[in-house]
């Protein structure tokens, strides 16, 4: 069965210049090994491609229950030069929420 | 607070305090700005690390200071501290480490302090702040939001908490979100005072509102300060027009692709956004069903105010030129600074604090 992520988790975005940071969190805890085994750092790649022309780290934070996803080269060159209407992506934890994953 | 010009911020509290009856006395930390120690040929440290003289002019450029540079203004004994540009977390730590006597090489409270800091940082943020959504994460009382503190011990753990009878909620979930906020890598976020390991963080909640925060640990800092670079970046052109109703979504289209054509020689990097569709996202991951309406919005980027103007006069031309049924037209012209990060060593960045007390400003030793 497909699962939207947003069912399973929450996330913050945040910026550091052309970088994207995407914090997301399982509600349960027992939820987070699932996440982990899904959300790899090339699927968030392919999810965001059209906005992510660098690589995509992904921190595994089991503790926190928390995988934290570090997107370069994300933000149209930088929060001050970008053109986007949102030029921070911070409306961007929510592409990440719509995210389909088998579960 | 008062990045730009902290003399005048400490000048502007003392006056203010005066009004209010209060003999303040305000010290200001200054020596963040280093433009005069900038080469062109210095490297950034953004993904290709291009020389700064690549990016154009530099009109600024503040040093990230830290702990080191604020414990000397908060032993003057002031009321209050300005600063110019300081790393958010120190302005915690620096207290804390003053407070408690901590040596500023104990890496190991610094990076516990380092934590609370960075969950203090951006207040409301942690306590339901940009949290809520009804229904699955609701927030009570977000208009009357309340503000953290920590009450925090001589180890650097603490127990944060939400000014009692505010709107909002301090939850394990809530901090979590704000502990990651902007962390590009959770076991080195890199501060002018530590460097700070998040991976074992615990956050347990002890009581309704209130979060125990442990576990953070911390390395040496490094021998340099991040400096942050203002360049001027040219001028950024901005115009848009809504549709609504029948083929709201066909008339944007095609009102984009008459602005695109006639600019295409001018200003061929043209960036076309459909508001309600794409513009946030860049795609509305094949999901959406055709919106009611729909606002066209356009911008690029021009090497003078003229060209970026030409955007803005396309988009009035759809008042009368384009497709039908076009409203709300709005143009902008903006200058922009751009923004870049060196390293700059310690020792060429001299920190100094002023003292501001009735009529007389002195420096501190």
């Amino acid at each position: 069965m497909k699962r939207k992520l947003h069912e399973l988790a929450h996330c913050r975005a945040g910026d550091k210049g052309d970088t994207l940071t995407l914090a997301l969190v399982a509600y349960r805890d027992e939820d987070y090994a699932l996440l982990a085994e899904r959300v790899t750092a090339q699927a968030v790649k392919a999810h965001l491609a059209h906005l992510v022309r660098g690589e995509v780290r992904r921190y595994e934070l089991p503790g926190l229950g928390a995988l934290q996803f570090v997107c370069e080269r994300a933000l149209d060159t930088g929060v001050t030069t970008s053109l986007a209407l949102d030029p921070h992506g911070k409306t961007l934890s929510y592409a990440l929420l719509g995210m389909e994953i088998e579960t | 607070m008062g990045a730009a010009n902290p003399l005048a911020a400490g000048r502007r509290v003392l006056a203010l305090g005066r009004e209010l009856g209060l003999a303040l006395k305000v010290a200001v930390l200054t020596g963040d700005d280093v433009l005069d120690r900038l080469d062109p040929k210095m490297p950034t440290i953004e993904a290709h690390g291009a020389p700064l003289g690549e990016y154009g002019e530099l009109v600024s450029a503040n040093a990230y200071l830290g702990a080191e540079a604020i414990v000397p203004a908060l032993a003057t004994g002031a009321d209050v501290v300005i600063t110019g540009r300081v790393a958010d977390p120190s302005l915690f730590v620096a207290p804390l480490a003053y407070a408690f006597g901590w040596r500023l090489d104990d890496w190991e409270r610094l990076g516990r302090a380092t934590a609370i800091g960075h969950l203090l940082e951006c207040a409301g943020q942690l306590t339901g702040g940009y949290f809520a959504e009804p229904g699955l994460k609701d927030v009570p009382n977000l208009a009357h939001l309340g503000f953290p503190w920590c009450d925090a011990d001589a180890e650097g753990n603490g127990v944060l908490g939400k000014v009692p009878g505010t709107g909002g909620a301090l939850t394990v979930r809530t901090a979590k979100e704000q502990l990651l906020y902007e962390v590009t890598d959770p076991g080195a976020y890199v501060t002018p005072d530590v460097v700070a390991d998040f991976t074992g963080v615990t956050l347990c909640e002890v009581e309704p509102d209130r979060v125990a925060v442990a576990g953070a640990r911390g390395r040496a800092r490094t021998p340099t300060y991040k400096v942050s670079v203002g360049y001027r970046a040219g001028f950024v052109g901005e115009g848009e027009a809504s549709y609504a109703g029948p083929k709201a979504l066909e008339r944007a289209r095609l009102a984009g692709s008459i602005v695109r054509e006639r600019l295409a020689d001018e200003l061929p990097d043209l960036r076309l956004e459909l508001i309600g569709v794409d513009a946030c996202h860049g795609t509305d991951f094949g999901h959406a069903s055709p919106p009611y309406e729909v606002r066209l919005r356009v911008a690029a980027r021009a090497a003078s105010r003229e060209l970026a103007e030409r955007v803005g006069a396309e988009i009035w031309a759809l008042a009368t030129n384009g497709p039908a049924g076009g409203g709300g037209f709005r143009a902008e012209t903006r200058e922009r600074i751009g923004i870049v990060s060196t390293l700059l060593e310690r020792s060429r960045v001299r920190p100094e604090v002023t003292v501001l007390e009735h009529d007389r400003e002195t420096q501190a030793a």
